[in-house]
């Protein structure tokens, strides 16, 4: 054995030594692989060290927002329309999906939606980074709340966010004019205005959330910390704080808001209240409605469907969107144009029932005929045959000119999105549409309000307030620009125009007005006793006589409503505009549009304030700090409590045909001076 | 014949640069495992304490293995290439399954045992008797194939629990026994032409899609931030944000705040280049090369052709290890989960090296022999 071993190892011992140069080579491959390693070091540590010390600190601080409330919406007086509330949404965190799996049909019940829209939703953002939380239910309930909470060691993927959400009135009340908030868009975010804008975000998406949205958003803040690779935070660094929205205050009063949305409940239409002397808009309502609640929160496909293809078409502001015939209502822009091109004051008709104008035969809406008609007479029994005579007259051309210079045909400037601008007729206007000339016989209709002229509820309200005050016409507006926060310029300054009347014929075309709700009037069954109200009413057909006849029944083509009217009749404070869409007659309109002004007019005598008087000569006498003086009273006292945040204690409903006195400011209530006026 | 042996022939030299590396090794594995379970003395031994016991244990068994003559293993290497291939089936028989791979096999009273580790050091040993065997300048075709079967072997085997990084570091000692034995260029090239035809058909037969991420991912980590890619991009994050002089000891955030992956084993050099920046992982690479040149020295002076050869199998394994581990932790390299030598927290790792390194002193002391 031990000789073998002894072979074995000589014959080993005997051979060539491996030659150095072979070593050498491993050698220097050897220091080729360590310079290439020292260059990798290299390039990672000197030539990209600042890049990869930015991604180490991107690892371990972690902001996390602090999520800045939107401003509050408060009305003319401070008591508060849309609030916020904290709300909790559940994520899910989706690191481990295989974890998730099974937890997910616990994870349903306990939040109540079912397991299939879960798996659905992690479907939907399976591309989307991992590290990214599904949000798989908003504003959940407490109950449900503590369900996550309680379940927190067997499902820790299960995690909660508080997030402010809107907290609107209830039932729709003012839903129009606030509009509603949602998530910004994509297409939204590839604008240039939303450039600071980050997906996620929430915006205003019509009204006056989308309108002042700027102003009401705020800006989040941020709080950084120290996480480790679990995302357990292990230490604080700074914190930004949140900057809550600005708040909005309108010129919206709340006590009128509710009489306008209690007026119109059950019909459909729009109603609106403006104070003519300045342009505030005290009450602007629409229906059907919508509850913009639902909207806060994301709303089911089926309901908005049920929004979007509802033919009453709930989501259109009608106040400025609805483009409709005036009707009679513009007899009285009519007026004005015939006493300012001194046609009307002489001008004397008698009418039986209807006239023939080129050859075709006009009715009147009284067919046995009102007999000898003035202007005063036209206008408080709305004589179809004296405005087409003065039609006729007057030309298109100078009906355009004074139509055009009261706002018609063109937007009001309110600050509301989406306005519309509505059709004032004239003769380039129809060869620029049409490529024809204009047929005088087109005039005769426009007379009355029909034919191609197109109003919103708020364009007819601006008119006849800008003749009501005699030709001094505002702008419109729900905010008023000296209640904007310092230094926001995202609104331009009310505008007041003057147009020429002449004193004479405001006096008599506002009587006349004063007696539409006489006995005598087209509207006597909406006189308020001691309350002067003068106004206009109107009734409009939606589509042709003929096709109408044929459709008596459908209430679809049932003509529309209008009344617009002001009071007192001399020193107009309020005016209201009211469009009941299949309302048939004017005088059912007039009715709701009396119940805001004696809600109106109630108020003004509870609180004492002095209604304003008139000089000998027919001149409005200013009453300056009428409201100011009501706001310091309202500050005081207003309780916004009981009103915060949709908890209003109007039952709406629509039966109701008195208005009860608004609960809101109750404290003093003055017993109502019957007949002081 | 034997000759008594002196610890004055010793290689101190080549100790003192080992220890040195692996002292680092332990400071880094103390300040990577900081804020980890494997650094709390209640739950067990911190790991930079057991890797101390790992040390001196290897330490022992190298002295001890030093005073054996390289001659006696050479010789009985066929058994312990049986003994080897036997270890390694009865692994794919009775292994034990952890985390998706069969590597182990429980060895009553002693725990678990991976085989495929000390077949590397058997291997090494039994090619470098095989290709000193051949005493000649130029090996032949049969001798390739031959010295390829007894490497092939064991390399399928581990590439079947799967253990990719473990069966490719059985390939260098085979590579660098070929060329010290007189492989030719024109034999090279065949056998690299047979690569590249075999290999795309090993990619779509062989591999496993976790091993095909890891090959792919590497050179675009930050497609798959949070995937596969995720351990390559945190350590080109953790190295990159070393900067020039390191964030100082525990000072790594990337390795403090556990982004970086397994810190303390095969990551150890991310940390160690996020906490001592550019300046000491450099200075480790040159430890690293003082230690293999010494090796590569010591190779030179051996006794006899099987001296150098196991010698350079040594060679070529621990710089495998280091090119592929800091190559990975550099990005350079696919992550494949092979230890940094020394450095590394890790048994079989540790005692692995030093059963090599007692070896290699066992031919360094018999250098004068004959």
């Amino acid at each position: 054995m031990a000789l073998a071993n002894q072979v074995v190892m000589q014959q080993i011992g005997r051979e060539e030594k491996v030659p150095t140069s072979k070593l050498l080579v491993v050698q220097y491959a050897i220091l080729a692989i360590f310079l290439l390693l020292a260059f990798g070091l290299w390039r990672l540590q000197v030539m990209r060290s600042e890049q990869y010390e930015s991604l180490a600190e991107k690892n371990r601080i972690r902001t996390i927002p602090i999520l800045a409330p939107r401003g509050k919406i408060l009305d003319r007086e401070g008591r508060i329309i849309v609030d916020n509330y904290p709300s909790f949404s559940a994520l899910l965190l989706r690191e481990q999906p295989h974890e998730v799996e099974p937890k997910i049909s616990k994870i349903a019940d306990g939040l109540n939606v079912s397991a299939d829209e879960i798996r659905n939703l992690l479907r939907r953002y399976a591309g989307r980074p991992k590290y990214e939380p599904v949000v798989i239910k908003q504003d959940i309930t407490p109950d449900e709340l503590a369900f996550i909470e309680a379940n927190k060691s067997e499902i820790p993927e299960l995690e909660t966010i508080m997030v402010h959400r809107r907290l609107y009135p209830k039932d729709g009340f003012a839903a129009h004019l606030i509009g509603y908030v949602g998530e910004v868009s994509e297409d939204d975010l590839n604008r240039p205005q939303f450039e600071l804008y980050k997906q996620g975000d929430i915006v205003g998406k019509s009204g006056l959330e989308q309108q002042y949205n700027d102003l009401l958003i705020g800006k989040d803040g941020e709080r950084r910390a120290l996480v480790d690779s679990k995302g357990k935070e292990v230490g604080r660094l700074s914190k930004t704080p949140a900057e809550p929205g600005k708040q909005l205050k309108l010129t919206i009063d709340l006590d009128i808001q509710i009489a306008a949305e209690e007026a119109l409940e059950g019909h459909n239409g729009a109603m609106i209240a403006m104070d003519p002397r300045n342009g505030d808009i005290l009450a602007l309502v629409s229906r059907p409605t919508f509850d913009p609640n639902h909207f806060a929160v994301r709303i089911s496909r089926d309901e908005w469907n049920k929004l979007v293809t509802d033919p009453a078409k709930p989501l259109l502001n009608k106040a400025i969107q609805a483009q409709l015939a005036p009707g009679s209502v513009f007899k009285i822009i009519m007026s004005v144009a015939g006493w300012q091109e001194g046609i009307a004051q002489t001008l004397n008709v008698h009418c039986n029932g209807g006239a023939t104008f080129y050859g075709r035969r006009f009715g009147c809406w009284v067919k046995g005929g009102h007999g000898a008609v003035d202007l005063t007479k036209a206008i408080y029994q709305s004589c179809d045959v004296f405005f087409y005579t003065l039609a006729e007259r007057l030309g298109i051309s100078r009906i355009a000119k004074y139509a055009t210079a009261l706002g018609l045909g063109q937007k009001t400037g309110v600050d509301l999105p989406q306005e519309a601008s509505g059709i004032m007729p004239s003769e380039e206007w129809k060869i620029r549409n049409f490529k024809q000339k204009w047929f005088a016989g087109e005039t005769i209709s426009v007379g009355i309000g029909q034919g191609a002229v197109t109003t919103t509820p708020m364009q007819l309200m601006r008119a006849i307030a800008a003749i009501s005050m005699d030709g001094q016409m505002v702008m419109p507006h729900v905010v008023n620009p000296t209640d904007m926060p310092k230094g926001y310029t995202g609104v331009s300054r009310p505008e007041v125009k003057n147009v020429a009347i002449d004193a004479g014929g405001w006096n008599v075309i506002t009587d006349a007005m004063g007696r539409v709700l006489l006995p005598e009037g087209t509207a006597p069954s909406a006189h308020v006793p001691g309350v002067d109200i003068a106004g206009k009413t109107g009734s409009a057909q939606v589509v042709s006589l003929a096709l109408r006849a044929k459709h008596e029944k459908n209430d679809d083509f049932a003509q529309n409503g209008w009344f617009v009217g002001f009071t007192p009749r001399r020193n107009p404070e309020i005016i209201v505009a009211v469009l009941f869409e299949g309302g048939e007659h004017g005088k059912l309109a007039a009715r709701l549009a009396t119940q805001v002004i004696k809600a109106y007019a109630d108020k003004q005598r509870r609180i004492g304030v002095k209604t304003a008087g008139v000089t000998k000569d027919g001149k409005a006498i200013e009453v300056a700090g009428l409201w100011n003086q009501r706001d310091e009273h309202a500050d005081k006292d207003a309780t916004p409590d009981a009103i915060q945040g949709g908890r209003f204690k109007v039952a709406l409903s629509a039966k109701r045909s008195t208005v009860k006195p608004p609960a809101i400011l109750g404290t003093v209530v003055h017993p109502f001076p019957a007949g002081q006026d | 014949m034997r000759k008594n042996l002196s610890f004055r022939d010793f290689d101190w030299v080549l100790l003192g640069f080992t220890m040195a590396i692996a002292a680092l090794g332990v400071l880094q594995i103390y300040s990577a495992s900081l804020n980890t379970k494997f650094a709390d003395a209640t739950t067990g031994t911190p790991v930079h304490i057991k890797q101390m016991y790992w040390l001196a244990a290897g330490i022992l068994v190298m002295f001890a293995i030093s005073r054996i003559d390289y001659h006696l293993l050479l010789e009985n290497a066929h058994w312990a290439y049986v003994g080897s291939i036997v270890s390694l089936l009865a692994v794919a028989a009775i292994g034990i399954k952890i985390l998706g791979a069969k590597r182990w096999i429980r060895v009553p009273g002693l725990g678990l045992f991976q085989p495929s580790e000390w077949v590397k050091l058997v291997l090494i040993i039994v090619l470098a008797r095989y290709i000193s065997s051949l005493n000649q300048k130029d090996v032949t075709w049969p001798d390739i194939f031959k010295a390829g079967l007894i490497a092939g072997i064991p390399f399928l085997l581990v590439v079947k629990q799967p253990d990719l990084g473990t069966s490719l570091t059985y390939l260098p000692p085979l590579v660098v026994g070929l060329f010290l034995g007189g492989i030719r260029f024109k034999q090279i090239a065949v056998i690299l032409l047979a690569v590249a035809m075999v290999v795309p058909v090993a990619w779509k037969v062989a591999l496993k899609p976790y091993q095909k991420d890891r090959l792919v991912n590497f050179t675009h980590p930050e497609n798959d931030p949070k995937g596969s890619g995720y351990q390559i991009q945190q350590s080109l994050i953790a190295v990159g944000n070393g900067g020039l002089f390191g964030r100082g000891v525990a000072g790594g955030t990337q390795t403090q705040g556990m982004f970086l992956p397994v810190t303390h084993t095969d990551f150890i050099f991310a940390a160690f280049a996020e906490e001592h920046g550019f300046v000491g992982a450099t200075a480790v690479l040159l430890l690293y090369f003082i230690v293999l040149m010494r090796l590569i020295q010591n190779a030179q002076t051996a006794p006899d052709r099987a001296g150098t050869m196991i010698t350079m199998g040594v060679v070529a394994v621990l710089v495998f290890h280091i090119l592929v581990n800091i190559g990975m932790v550099v990005g350079m390299m696919p992550v494949t989960g092979i230890p940094l030598p020394l450095m590394s927290y890790g048994g079989s790792s540790v005692m692995f090296t030093f059963l090599a390194l007692g070896i290699v002193m066992n031919i360094h002391m018999r250098r004068f022999v004959n």
